[in-house]
């Protein structure tokens, strides 16, 4: 029987003090207060002074609650049972339905060892040319999509994971609107995909801190399912809410912020989940696509920031589509140059001229006189912006790279596009 | 390793915040000193950073989760050290030098919290030559003999940790021994003794200066990028910085240097950035031909990978622990690449335990004291005369990622003010596919080029003209440019794409040779001096993207074969045609 404490020192922010021995650093323990039952894990160690973060916050505790710990870091189930399933940020059914106890795993669990992993080389076909073409997307990879408030990122989320043919579909919603949450339960379901998915599911009404745990549940099950030999895909939105919570936390507990108010190791924090992605050797593998939201639309702000330098690329979605600049998938070289030989050559030079034609644009929107080549450049543009961004598209890989002949045929000379002469001969439309 | 080294004294857990530790000990401790806690089976290593009272703070390079109060600590008395010794190369480590594979082999799929390896294989045997012989006098750092370690002749050289001057008493006779194995025993003046084996500890902390003095760096290290080494060279015991926002190109343009970079060894420290990118190093390098010496690339490498999800005080040694190794093998008269990916990475580490440790922090919380650091941490390279008056040469090279891509940060700053080249990326670049995306007006360099200055002198003048014109066009208009000027503005462009801008993923463009950048060089020089008579700015435009096209097909051939002189004679009458 674990000992159960009745004297809170201190209530701070979401964070509680008790007095207590025998408490291990990152254990769980349960307060009980008149609202209920909430989980708290042990944060800071000092001397007999234990600090707890609360994840259905502190509200409503009293000095006089009761505080058991549970001898534990948090875990979760890794049975094949989950698939179907609806979890809260901290684990409890939220469908209605039994907990699931059997094959419980630590979260947060030790990196895997770089040499068990493998050059990622399957790429994941969206039928987006913007993706396809431009930024391929490859099985393993860790890449958010960053947009700002309003725009279609959960629906570009949901038709990627829809199209990808992957085993496992695990899905983290943080701080989701309730309205998001039946949006991809609906297109799970309708899609028939719910059955060989698992959903841990914090929305906005939930206790801020609980959103903490669902990137770490959330991948703790896919690495049991990759240990399986399941290629998962793992889906976190709205990764600035788990950043804003952390935020939270390292300001009541005063730590010395970085930058905005964001704790110094926000990079670490985040660095820690998105490596979960990985291509096992001899195993699974684990994909992680994210949603990143800017807060004012700015890539420079610490949690896009930090986020770009951990990631293996990011989408950019903005007016609707996705931006050719600033799009990137780190992984597309791996896969690229298999595709077909035009591949690489296609989005080059279609990406560079596209610029050439935003800086055209510049100076016609200040009445310069256009030259015959701004105009070759309007033309293009025009026509790459229909075509290739325009999200309606939905087109396999190589007919979008016949489709990119076919409009620098139409706009442009053969030497104008500055494409090596050999591959102009193949494929350059008679 | 330590484990045998417990002298009673112990310690106790008081306070745990993180990774960072605090206990209370019962005799002594050293700042520095690495400590284990015992959790268990399990035992934890960890550095002592901060002694205050009868506590101190240690900095645990393992996770920390479920330590209580009260566990028990051991203190070493060791600072943290790195073994030198053959069979260094083609090891990949971690931060503390734990051999990943092996550890792979041991404990599988994930790094097992307190499990560590010997880095060297101590039973294997190498081939000893002795060169030192009964009588003869020797300091720290002065070989005995040697092991032929791949293609190199991996000196077994006297600690450097011994002062003063030594007589060899016995050297072992050429035959198989094991790095544990004695192969020289040596006194000094004082009748003190000491045994020389192949294998020797060093803390990574302290340079190894076992060598007569530093040298000014003069040669280039030719890395075959043509915009670093004509326009902002590297020196052979130089340093250069890499800053840039993400996804700008730092890392593939390291991984264009370690590949093709004309250095004996290469050391890269995969520190705090992604596992997938070390793993295309891990998997390809025994695949890839090194042109040099026949062999693979792996065979001159050693990398040390602590990547972002591993223990953040590793982190923070690992980059020691790179540079101590390219210190060893300069002390053989190597030149030796240490390629650091990101030192950003390492200096967050040093936030982080800074933060903890409740220090005043300096700007962006980074620790007051980091300028310093990073300065101490470049200090380490340099060409250096050896005792026996061959020079051996450390080059580093760091990637810096500074916060939203700006440079005005303290990492950046402070990188800036040491080393001897500049590299900056730029974001405008990389949107617009210019890779690599070093910015030609913004970087520098201190070293010499392998092209003449007065030549390079004109190059960028032209660069600074062509940029200053096409601002002034996004003013006026293309119509109010005069034709002269647009030709200047085409001229830039076209040395941008054609010399600035290289294919790393190309085997043929990814390399460029010294030999082929001066030819190369003094060609599209012709180009940008040739006054040609244009007769309209569409008919300039057009002519020079010809040309360009032309050398984007000469860029790809290969050198000398009659696909390149074919395409030089082309380029020859092309530029004829309008003078
Ligand atoms: N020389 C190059 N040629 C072609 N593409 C490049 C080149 N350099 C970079 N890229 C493209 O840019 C992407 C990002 O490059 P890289 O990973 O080197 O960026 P980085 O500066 O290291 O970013 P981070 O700071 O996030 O690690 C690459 O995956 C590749 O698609
Ligand atoms: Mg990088």
């Amino acid at each position: 029987m674990r000992k159960v404490y009745h004297r809170i020192l201190q209530i701070a922010g979401n964070v509680i003090t008790v007095e207590a021995d025998n408490v291990g650093y990152n254990d769980l323990a349960e307060v009980t207060s008149s609202r209920g039952t909430s989980l708290a894990q042990v944060i800071r160690l000092q001397d007999a002074i234990v600090s707890l973060q609360v994840f259905a916050g502190s509200r409503g505790v009293s000095t006089g609650d009761e505080v058991r710990f549970l001898g534990h870091p948090m875990r979760v189930s890794s049975s094949p049972n989950l698939l179907g399933r609806v979890f809260t940020g901290s684990g409890e059914p939220r469908d209605g339905r039994p907990s699931i106890v059997d094959d419980l795993v630590e979260i947060a669990g030790p990196s895997v060892n770089p040499s068990k992993r493998i050059i990622p080389r399957n790429m994941i076909r969206t039928g987006i040319p913007m993706i396809d073409v431009f930024n391929s997307l490859v099985e393993s990879q860790k890449l958010p999509i960053f947009s700002v408030a309003g725009e279609p990122y959960n629906q570009l989320l949901a038709r990627i994971a829809m199209q990808a043919e992957v085993d496992i579909i695990i899905f983290g919603g943080m701080g989701l609107k309730y309205d998001d949450y039946l949006f991809f339960k609906n297109t799970l379901d309708e899609q028939g995909a719910l059955s060989r998915s698992v959903m841990f599911v914090h929305t906005a009404s939930d206790p801020v801190v609980e959103c903490l745990l669902v990137p770490d549940m959330a991948l703790a099950v896919a690495e049991a399912y990759a240990l399986d030999d399941k290629r998962v895909l793992v889906l976190l939105t709205d990764m600035s809410n788990f950043a804003d919570a952390m935020k939270e936390i390292a300001i009541t507990m005063e730590q010395i912020p970085s930058n905005r108010g964001y704790p110094g190791d926000l990079y670490s924090k985040l660095a820690a989940r998105y490596e979960k992605a990985v291509d096992f050797d001899s195993a699974g593998s684990i994909t992680i696509l994210a949603v990143t939201t800017m807060p004012g639309d700015d890539v420079t702000h610490p949690i896009p920031d930090n986020t770009g330098y951990i990631t293996e690329g990011q989408f950019y979605l903005r007016n609707g589509r996705i931006e050719p600049f600033g799009s990137l998938s780190r992984l597309k070289q791996q896969v690229n140059d298999k595709t077909r030989e035009d591949h690489r050559i296609i989005m080059d030079t279609m990406i560079r001229l596209y610029a050439d034609f935003k800086e055209t644009l510049e100076k016609q929107s200040m009445g310069f006189q256009m030259s015959s080549w701004d105009d070759k450049l309007l033309a293009y543009g025009k026509k790459f912006e229909a075509q290739m961004m325009d999200l309606s598209v939905n087109i396999p890989l190589e007919e979008a790279l016949d489709a990119g002949w076919k409009i620098l045929a139409e706009c442009f000379d053969r030497t104008e596009t500055g494409i090596k002469t050999d591959l102009l001969d193949k494929f350059w439309p008679k | 390793m330590g484990d045998d080294m417990l002298d009673n004294n112990a310690g106790r857990i008081v306070g745990v915040n993180g990774n960072i530790i605090t206990a209370e000990f019962d005799t002594h401790v050293t700042q520095n000193e690495v400590a284990y806690i015992v959790v268990g089976e399990e035992r934890l290593k960890g550095e002592v950073i901060r002694v205050r009272g009868k506590r101190v703070d240690i900095q645990t390079f393992e996770d920390t989760v479920g330590l209580k109060v009260g566990d028990k600590i051991e203190f070493t008395d060791e600072l943290l050290s790195v073994e030198l010794g053959p069979g260094l190369l083609t090891m990949v480590y971690d931060g503390l030098q734990n051999p990943l594979n092996e550890l792979a082999e041991k404990s599988g799929f994930f790094l097992k919290r307190g499990f560590y390896l010997p880095a060297l294989n101590y039973e294997r045997k190498w081939e000893f030559t002795p060169s030192a012989a009964k009588g003869d006098s020797l300091k720290a750092g002065d070989a005995v003999g040697c092991v032929p370690e791949g293609i190199f002749t991996h000196r077994i050289m006297v600690p450097f940790s011994l002062k003063g001057s030594w007589k060899v008493v016995e050297v072992a006779a050429a035959g198989e021994y094991k790095i544990d194995d004695i192969v020289a025993k040596i006194a000094d003046e004082k009748g003190g003794t000491a045994d020389v084996k192949m294998v020797q500890t060093w803390p990574v902390k302290i340079p190894i200066t076992a060598y007569k003095e530093k040298l000014l760096p003069e040669d280039q290290l030719i890395t075959q990028q043509r915009i670093i080494d004509t326009f902002f060279p590297v020196a052979t015991g130089g340093t250069f910085c890499v800053p840039g926002p993400f996804g700008a190109g730092k890392t593939v343009l390291q991984h264009a240097l370690s590949q093709h970079a004309e250095a004996d060894i290469v050391i890269i420290a995969a520190c705090g950035e992604r596992a997938g990118e070390v793993v295309e190093i891990l998997r390809e390098f025994p695949h890839l031909p090194d042109p040099r010496t026949g062999k693979t690339l792996m065979d001159r490498s050693i990398i040390i990978c602590n990547t972002s999800s591993m223990p953040v005080a590793a982190r923070e040694a690992s980059v020691y622990t790179a540079v101590t190794l390219a210190e060893y093998y300069r002390q053989m008269g190597l030149n030796c690449l240490l390629l650091a990916d990101s030192t950003s990475r390492w200096a967050q580490a040093l936030r982080e335990m800074s933060g903890r440790l409740e220090e005043i922090p300096g700007e962006e919380a980074f620790p007051a004291y980091l300028e310093s650091l990073i300065a101490g941490f470049y200090e380490r390279a340099g060409l250096v005369k050896l005792n026996d008056g061959t020079t051996g040469s450390v080059t580093i090279g760091g990637t810096v990622s500074p916060a939203g891509g700006n440079f005005e940060e303290p990492v950046t700053q402070g990188t800036l003010k040491v080393v001897g080249a500049f590299h900056g990326l730029s974001r405008d670049r990389s949107n617009a596919r210019r890779f690599p995306a070093i910015h030609p007006l913004d970087s520098w360099s201190h070293y010499r080029s392998i092209v003449e200055p007065e030549k390079i002198g004109v190059a960028r003048q032209l660069l600074i003209r062509g940029n200053e014109i096409n601002q002034m066009m996004k003013v006026v208009g293309e119509e109010g440019t005069h034709t002269d000027d647009y030709m200047i503005y085409q001229k830039s462009e076209f040395l941008d794409y054609v010399y600035l801008q290289q294919n790393t993923f190309d085997d043929i463009d990814g390399a460029t040779s010294k030999e082929r950048q001066i030819r190369m060089f003094d060609k599209v020089l012709a180009v940008l001096e040739s006054k040609f008579k244009v007769e309209s700015k569409d008919d300039a435009r057009k002519y020079m993207q010809e040309l360009r096209q032309m050398f984007i097909d000469w860029n790809y051939s290969k050198m000398d074969s009659d696909e390149f002189n074919a395409l030089e004679k082309k380029i020859d009458a092309k530029i004829a045609e309008k003078l």
